[in-house]
């Protein structure tokens, strides 16, 4: 659904992303994990064509994108941003319709299209005469995942949604936007620098080190079999935070 | 105040025409400018530059400029044309300005969410950019309307009839009730706009459809007014052109002005129009180029000005020379000599005048040195000034440039105590100022004359016929008592004019 083929990103003489390969098949949710500077979000916007590759070639439903034009492929690509990005001068309801009153859908399409998705997020249908500014943190970005799938696309890119948000109301919108893909049957990536979010959202995760994709594989491979330190260093982290927790929790000292 | 109140309606309009026309193209330039800016971030600098160079030219400098750059270019030189140039020119940068730091500071986060949902450049920038940018632009545009119909003010001088008529032509006159309706409605016409432009942008951000629609409404009507009274004057010019009369920045200019459109309009029927309070030499050029029909010059200005003469000769021979140079250099018929004398004097307050007991020039040049001279915005740089004070050896201990319309006033106060006055003017006596005799003859003569354009002789005989008929009829004393009879009577120059083509045709 989703190939990658030997993808580099230079910027001024420097690899950002190098000889990056990787395919997404339909109906699975790739995780691409890693640090700041690692090159998954540049990887993630190379995608929709948010940053154009230096060199390989990227296709969508078997179609390079390179000969799509921009717009036409953003429209099938649900996109949410880490920072949500909602227009401020628009109602929750046009942020949610703008990609279908894009592709020309008529007034009612758009209208049963919005109170559907205001719905699947779990928002009240009545927020959607209201303005972003109005709402939470939360509230906010279950509106960004809607707008993203407005317009019914296949693909959904994601980046770092939930980064921003507190403990309890990121637990929410994970098993919500679980349930949904589970629903949809989205084939999606979803980037985060989060190793426990990667390991219970990503049916395989790619762990992204200095633009190189350093391991690609199951949780469970990652946490089996590390292909390298910086890898075991991620899991033995998480794995040793896993282990605080219970030992707290059974009253055994640290 | 009510014959003033008549005028309204007129200076109003044509105050609207300037100040509504050149926003709009000020506006429709400076937006899609500063948006193509945006979008080559390479010409952002050089072209804020250029409007900023443009801004601190002062505002009637940039006015004046228009008529010989026009003229040069062949273009209508005084009036219409020449004010929304210059208008226009100065509401780019604020809106240009705006639009640029509007559209900058849009979010980028706003502007990648724009790309990321699908929308091409153009969807981008209206449904995202143009919106959000919208409060600072707008904020552009309501400086550009206050500044704009501010400014309008300044287009009386160039030709164009404007609020400023009743200011300028007030503070020659000093009729202050004039400059005060001048202010007060230019001033009313300013919180006008700007608060419809504001309502228009609360209504749309606020998306309070009512709101807007007044707005628009409001807009649509004052563009429908301006359109429709407009029209006439462009298409319908050429079958019905009056005669039209000029008439430079004082009160002599203006009754004189109003004798020779009563004069013609007595005499032959025709349509005649004024155009006053233009700025000298705008008055010569536009002659010339047949954009006015007629007006009145003084020998000695075009004596020592155009012609660059520095020998004084007696008054006949000075006319006759005048005449033929006009009409050799220029084709300009000198019609008539009206009979009396404005020529450059220096004036003084009586009773310092006997005190010291000077009564010419050749006296006052020893205490010279302990006296401040003030002069009219054009004196200190005229060629009668360096006559004087070459052949009396005059050296004061200052001197100040006044405005004409203060210049008498400062004179009698003793804020200066000599003055470059104009020897019929009807203040001298009002003030008790005394005028200093040129014994030396370092001035040449000032005779009125009535000039008249080529097209005037070719299309209207009878008026060229009507005009020649007032030579002659007007003495100095007549004169002075006349400007007096504005100046410090208040009664309005038409009316006086009326009366002397009342007098003079029985």
């Amino acid at each position: 659904m989703i190939e990658l083929q030997s993808i580099t990103k230079r910027y001024d003489g420097a690899n950002v992303v190098a000889d990056l390969s990787l395919s997404v098949a339909e109906g699975e949710l790739l995780v691409l994990l890693g640090g700041s500077g690692s090159g998954k979000t540049t990887t993630l916007k190379m995608i929709n064509r948010l940053i154009e590759p230096s060199s390989g070639i990227i296709r969508v439903d078997g179609e390079d994108v390179a000969g799509i034009a921009r717009p036409k492929l953003r429209r099938r690509i649900g996109y949410v941003f880490q920072k949500v990005g909602l227009f401020p001068h628009l109602t929750i309801a046009e942020n949610i319709a703008v990609t279908p009153s894009l592709l020309g859908w008529d007034k009612a399409r758009i209208r049963r299209r919005v109170e559907e998705l205001l719905n699947l997020v779990e928002l009240d249908p009545t927020s959607g005469a209201r303005f972003p500014g109005q709402l939470s943190g939360g509230q906010e970005q279950r509106v960004g995942v809607a707008r993203a799938l407005a317009a019914e696309p296949k693909v959904m890119l994601l980046d770092e949604p939930f980064g921003a948000l507190d403990p309890l109301t990121r637990d929410r919108l994970q098993q919500s936007f679980l349930a949904i893909r589970k629903r949809l049957g989205l084939t999606a990536i979803f980037v985060t620098h989060d190793m426990v979010e990667a390991l219970l959202l990503g049916d395989r995760i790619g762990v992204m080190h200095q633009g190189r994709l350093a391991q690609l594989g199951s949780p469970r491979d990652l946490l089996q079999r590390p292909a390298d330190d910086y890898v075991r260093r991620l899991t033995e982290t998480a794995s040793r935070q896993a282990d605080l927790v219970e030992k707290l929790k059974h009253g055994g000292g640290a | 105040m009510i014959p003033q109140l008549a005028l309204l309606p007129g200076y109003l309009t044509a105050h609207l025409q300037l100040s509504l026309i050149a926003l709009a193209l000020g506006i429709g330039f400076s937006v899609p400018l500063g948006v193509a800016l945006t979008r080559l971030p390479r010409f952002e600098r050089p072209a804020l530059a250029v409007a900023s160079v443009i801004q601190t030219i002062p505002s009637l400098a940039l006015l004046a400029i228009m008529v010989p750059a026009l003229a040069a270019l062949g273009l209508r030189s005084i009036g219409f044309l020449p004010a929304i140039i210059g208008l226009t020119l100065y509401s780019i940068l604020p809106v240009l300005r705006n639009t640029v730091i509007g559209l900058q500071g849009v979010d980028r986060t706003l502007i990648e969410a724009a790309d990321g949902v699908g929308m091409t450049g153009a969807q981008r920038l209206w449904r995202v950019e143009l919106p959000l940018a919208l409060p600072v632009i707008v904020a552009g545009i309501r400086t550009a309307t206050v500044w704009t119909v501010g400014m309008a003010t300044l287009a009386t001088p160039i030709g164009a009839t404007s609020l400023g008529n009743y200011i300028f032509s007030g503070l020659q006159t000093r009729n202050y009730d004039a400059v005060l309706l001048g202010c007060v409605a230019s001033a009313g016409l300013a919180l006008l706009l700007d608060g419809l432009v504001r309502l228009l942008e609360t209504g749309l951000r606020e998306r309070r459809r009512a709101r807007s629609w007044l707005a628009l409404g409001i807009f649509a009507l004052l563009y429908l007014y301006t359109g429709a009274t407009l029209l006439p004057g462009l298409t319908g010019a050429r079958a019905e052109r009056p005669i039209v009369i000029g008439a430079k920045t004082f009160t002599e200019q203006y009754i004189l002005a109003d004798i020779l459109a009563g004069q013609i309009s007595r005499a032959t029927g025709a349509p005649t129009r004024i155009v006053s309070s233009l700025g000298s030499t705008v008055a010569f050029d536009a002659l010339g180029s047949g954009q006015i029909d007629a007006y009145v010059e003084y020998s000695g200005t075009i004596w020592a000005t155009l012609m660059k003469r520095d020998d004084v000769l007696d008054r006949d021979t000075v006319l006759r020379e005048v005449g033929d140079w006009l009409q050799t250099q220029h084709g300009i018929a000198l019609v008539a000599a009206l009979g009396f004398e404005n020529s450059y004097a220096l004036a003084m307050r009586g009773s310092e005048a006997r005190r010291l007991d000077i009564s010419d020039l050749s006296q006052l040049a020893p205490t010279a040195p302990r006296l401040t001279i003030g002069g009219d915005y054009e004196f200190f740089a005229r060629p009668e000034w360096r006559a004087i004070q070459s052949a009396y050896g005059l050296a004061f201990k200052d001197q100040r440039i006044l405005d004409t319309s203060l210049m008498y006033q400062a004179a009698a106060q003793g804020e200066v105590d000599v003055i470059s006055a104009f020897s019929t003017d009807g203040r001298i006596a009002g003030f008790d100022l005394t005028v200093l005799a040129d014994d030396r003859h370092a001035i040449p003569p000032y005779d009125a004359i009535i000039l008249a354009g080529p097209a005037l002789a070719r299309d209207h005989p009878a008026a060229l016929a009507a005009l020649r008929n007032l030579a002659g009829s007007i003495d100095a004393p007549r004169m002075r008592a006349m400007n007096a009879e504005v100046d410090h009577d208040h009664v309005t120059p038409e009316a006086v004019a009326a009366q002397f083509l009342g007098a003079a045709g029985k």
